[in-house]
């Protein structure tokens, strides 16, 4: 895993495992990797995973079941989408309307490529 | 459980390579000892393990002076030097004369572990070359479970991919009641792994933190613009654009980058202790 300078790790591993919830990899209802394995599989310290899995658990997204290991909340994905929905309109959307405006770029302009985009998504 | 008081100890008269020295390391952590060349890191980590004596002040393993070495002791710590050879001897011999002195040793784990690194079976150890020895003296090293393990550059002499087997390895070793100590000047080795700053400079301890606590006092800032780069009491060019450390006074959440910190450290040492205090 390569990991960027923006953002902290933990967090980074964070965002990696909703990725793979989201891809089915590790479906609703189903166990995770056991916090050592999962710092053995991307290579960092295990109280960096330690702290993901708590942000995690704190989003409900995972929980704990005692001496047993970490499980995929039945709504996980949900969570997921919710909280990445939340950040899109908080966080990039500004920027990107920053751009719109700055390269007088219309919303009609975009919204005609996105349905395009949507019709090429449905042919493949 | 290990305690470093007030420590100096020096090779020649007068000439105190390491001076008030004071750090303790408690369980549960993976310290990176970084510093210069002959800052003393490897001298720390003989005292440390009563290899060599300080001549002032102590270092204690849960209240027993290190220089004592006994037996439970020392079935109580590894060390790892950055130098070693292997006897002619079958690895099954190597581990039946060996592991008896560490009463927590798993052939199990050693054997993962030997898996992990990939390394062949062969009639000798002295057959191995020098990176398959260090692979193999780790496994070992690992195995044992002491709570106390240290290893000196571990990874000098591996290839790329050893270094990925080797953070595998660490990342599946480590639990609560061990801490591994780490020193290396191949920072970038090891980032990922460490969860603890030891840093040696100007015959002290200049830095004992957790990279948690790291991260909380300082922003490392990754840019193209430089002027992006106020505030930093420490800068330099990157291949592309500019790095640069300052006091996190908008608490961000930054990944600690290790160079830059030992940069930073090394250019202005007491500025960096103010933040530490």
């Amino acid at each position: 895993m390569i990991f960027r300078d923006n953002l902290s790790i933990y967090q980074q591993i964070a965002e990696r495992i909703c990725d793979e919830i989201l891809d089915n990899k590790f479906p609703p209802g189903e166990r995770i990797p056991s916090i050592r394995e999962y710092a053995a599989l991307v290579e960092v310290n295990a109280n960096t995973v330690v702290r993901s899995y708590e942000w995690l658990q704190q989003q409900e997204i995972i929980f704990n079941k005692r001496g047993i290991g970490y499980y995929v909340s039945p709504d996980g994905k949900h969570r997921i989408k919710e909280m990445r929905r939340k950040r899109f309109f908080s966080d990039e959307l500004p920027l990107f309307f920053n751009r719109l405006s700055t390269l007088d770029i219309s919303v009609a302009e975009i919204d005609a490529q996105y349905a395009e985009y949507l019709a090429n998504l449905s042919n493949k | 459980m290990l305690k470093v008081e007030n420590m100096a100890f020096s090779y020649r008269r007068n000439e105190y390579l390491l001076n008030k020295v004071d750090f303790e390391i408690t369980p549960g952590g993976v310290y990176g000892l970084l510093g210069k060349n002959g800052s003393g890191k490897s001298t720390l980590l003989y005292l440390m393990t009563g290899l060599m004596f300080p001549q002032i002040g102590s270092i204690t393993l849960n209240g027993i002076p290190t220089r004592k070495r006994t037996p439970d002791m020392l079935s109580n710590i590894y060390l790892l030097p950055e130098e070693f050879d292997l006897p002619e001897v079958s690895a099954e011999t190597y581990v039946k004369n060996n592991a008896q002195f560490y009463p927590n040793f798993s052939r199990e784990q050693f054997d993962s572990y030997l898996q992990i690194f990939e390394l062949p079976s062969i009639k000798k150890l002295s057959q191995y070359s020098m990176g398959q020895k260090k692979k193999f003296i780790v496994s070992f090293a690992l195995a044992t479970n002491v709570p106390l393990l240290f290893m000196d550059e571990p990874t000098n002499g591996m290839d790329i991919p050893s270094k990925s087997q080797f953070r595998k390895a660490i990342a599946l070793s480590m639990n609560d009641e061990r801490s591994i100590i780490i020193s290396t000047h191949q920072v970038r080795d090891l980032e990922s792994m460490i969860d603890r700053v030891l840093l040696l400079h100007d015959n002290s301890m200049a830095l004992n933190e957790s990279i948690v606590d790291i991260a909380r006092k300082l922003e490392f800032v990754h840019t193209t613009s430089k002027d992006d780069l106020q505030g930093c009491i420490y800068s330099t060019f990157t291949p592309d654009g500019f790095v640069g450390v300052r006091p996190n006074v908008n608490d961000v959440d930054t990944t600690v980058d290790l160079e830059t910190l030992f940069n930073a450290i090394m250019a202005n040492s007491q500025l960096i202790k103010q933040l530490f205090v």
